[in-house]
């Protein structure tokens, strides 16, 4: 192997990719739930959904980072679209906005980031030093094994991905039985 | 930093793999300058070969047999005012054709040309392909909305419509395709572009051939959702003139407009090399085992520059056919001229050929190789773009009803059965 190509050497996915993609998530994220007009809420959506992949891509894992652009980004983010252009903006921008729940909201977020701040502050304590690492190459192979066992054996997960499938295909007929009079 | 640039000259990998940024760039912006070529060459030939279905000529004043034609177009899209409607929504607007442009050519990243002429090789590789360019859809969408006009708006529901369910029996397609690769020793399959064309290349197939009829079965319902999912004809319900106008793109004029078809045209290429990729053995000459030897390589290898001596050759007929009348003198030149550059490409490919002939690993042979595996490519690639345009000027366009009906209970019962047949099979074969 030529010993001037950097096979092998330090991966380009520096801090500053993170703090670019956690960036771009976050002020998209903001901007989801303080835009007025839908369609550019879910034009937003659709950054945060990317910038999160390019996140999972950050952490060794470009399986999921491609599903969550296939399904996500790709699929229900069109769907999302699909329906709401229909709805007609004019009135939408106009109407005053209300939320009645706004109290639970507020509980749920204080709760979801005090529960932050404790990861923050006593993650050195709760999580192992030294995480495990996944090279990039076998990272597909690796949850195929998790999720489908491997060489003759089941898998961690075989059993809790089957009965999620099995969730999937009961809401399937459900949205079936319900938009047929007549099966 | 010489040595840098020069480094990755005669390796065997590509340069994201290498971790080479400076050959990374210069493919992608070879791949950028070749794409826009060949969507501007594709423009001529499209309307040229349509016209002659339809027993016209086509563009004929701009240049020799309008050869030009496309400059002309292009200057005359830059040029034009750039409108946009006082009632759209200015921002989204402006956003929906990047949109559509970036999705196209963001998956040129992982195309093999060759085994090592692609600008990178992600172990994720089609899943990849086939996210990205279903982001393209945004752009329609995106497009036919913020133009806030009743056709764009029904054609953008159509093209979203269209494209999310023609996606389903797609991806059961290529899911099909990719479980053939599996079928070795060791029991694992793979996503990688590159690896997907050398399980095909350690199989001794393409998989088009592999379990006949289930390969091609897959390939064909990929043939059919891919030209879905590029809005063609005749599929094209999402910009029917004969309905909306210009469909999505109605409110668009001037550059704008043209990035839409660029992003097309970028699509159209880019699906077909999916197919090519993963049916047809991508880079890899016909009968790569059965005709083999030395003898045999070096007439596939002069197969590059025959092609380029047989278009010289039809440029000199028509030369010679031209009337001879004061009028056409300029154009007879200019015809000649091309002739004689396209000429002096098949003389050098010849000269590559015979340079390179000797597989040792010398500079010639790996430019020698290199250029076999792109022209393969590329032939494979021209042939969906050729049927691209048969296509739209065989087949009248699909009600919409129709469409769904066979995006639906066709299409997806066809590639789901496939599929599983496919399952069944290559486990009884193991």
């Amino acid at each position: 192997m030529n010993p001037v190509l950097n096979v092998g050497a330090a991966p380009v996915a520096t801090p500053w990719f993170f703090y670019g993609l956690a960036a771009a998530a976050v002020i998209s994220g903001l901007l989801v739930i303080t835009r007025r007009n839908a369609v550019h809420s879910a034009l937003a959506l659709i950054i945060t959904l990317l910038s999160v992949a390019g996140l999972y891509l950050m952490l060794y894992a470009p399986f999921v980072a491609g599903v969550q652009i296939i399904v996500y980004a790709g699929g229900i983010m069109v769907l999302f679209l699909f329906v709401i252009m229909l709805v007609s903006i004019e009135r939408s921008v106009k109407e005053r906005q209300f939320n009645r729940i706004w109290p639970v909201g507020l509980f749920a977020s204080c709760a979801l980031l005090a529960l932050f701040l404790s990861a923050f502050s006593k993650g050195k304590a709760l999580l192992p030093e030294r995480m495990v690492q996944l090279a990039e190459g076998t990272n597909t192979e690796d949850i195929a094994g998790f999720l489908y066992g491997r060489a003759g054996r089941m898998g961690e997960y075989t059993f809790a991905f089957e009965i999620a499938s099995l969730l999937l295909l009961v809401a399937i007929l459900g949205a079936v039985i319900m938009t047929k009079k007549k099966i | 930093m010489l040595n840098y640039i020069m480094s990755y000259l005669g390796s065997p990998l590509t340069p994201g793999q290498a971790g080479n940024q400076f050959w990374a760039l210069i493919y992608v912006l070879i791949i950028f300058a070749g794409v826009s070529v060949v969507v501007m060459a594709m423009n001529w030939l499209e309307r040229k070969a349509l016209a002659h279905f339809q027993i016209r000529l086509g563009p004929m004043r701009v240049g020799p047999h309008g050869l030009l034609q496309p400059i002309a177009d292009a200057l005359k899209l830059m040029l034009k005012e750039d409108i946009i409607p006082a009632e759209a929504d200015q921002f989204v607007f402006w956003v929906a054709p990047l949109i559509g442009l970036l999705a196209a050519f963001t998956v040129y990243t992982v195309i093999p040309f060759g085994p090592s002429q692609a600008v990178s090789d992600m172990n994720i590789g089609i899943l990849f392909m086939l996210g990205v360019s279903s982001l393209g859809v945004l752009g329609i969408v995106t497009a036919g909305w913020a133009s806030n006009s009743h056709y764009p708006l029904i054609g953008a529901l159509r093209s979203s419509a269209q494209m999310v369910s023609y996606e389903v029996a797609m991806g059961l397609a290529v899911v099909s395709a990719i479980l053939m690769t599996s079928l070795n020793t060791a029991g694992t399959g793979t996503l990688s572009m590159i690896g997907i064309v050398q399980a095909q290349q350690q199989q001794g197939v393409w998989f088009l051939f592999k379990f006949f009829p289930l390969g091609a079965i897959a390939f064909v319902i990929f043939a059919i959702a891919m030209v879905a999912e590029t809005n063609r004809a005749p599929f094209d319900l999402a910009e029917a003139e004969s309905e909306l106008t210009a469909g999505f793109h109605t409110e668009y004029s001037g550059l704008r407009w043209s990035l839409f078809m660029l992003a097309e045209y970028a699509a159209m290429l880019a699906v077909s090399a999916i197919a090519v990729t993963l049916w047809l053995g991508g880079w890899m000459r016909p009968f790569p085992n059965l005709l083999s030897g030395p003898a045999w390589e070096f007439i596939f290898s002069l197969f590059p520059g025959l092609t380029f001596a047989a278009l010289a050759g039809f440029t000199f007929l028509g030369t010679i056919r031209m009337p001879s009348h004061s009028f056409f003198k300029i154009q007879r030149i200019g015809l000649g001229v091309f002739g004689l550059l396209l000429a002096f490409i098949a003389l050098v490919l010849f000269i590559i050929a015979i340079a390179g002939r000797n597989a040792d690993g010398s500079l010639a042979a790996r430019t020698r190789e290199g250029i076999d595996y792109v022209y393969w490519f590329m032939f494979k690639v021209a042939i969906f773009m050729y049927l691209f345009i048969w296509y739209r000027a065989t087949w009248p366009r699909y009600r919409f009803d129709q469409l769904m009906r066979v995006g639906w209970k066709v299409m997806l019962p066809i590639s789901l059965g496939v599929l599983i047949l496919t399952a069944i099979v290559g486990v009884l074969v193991k």
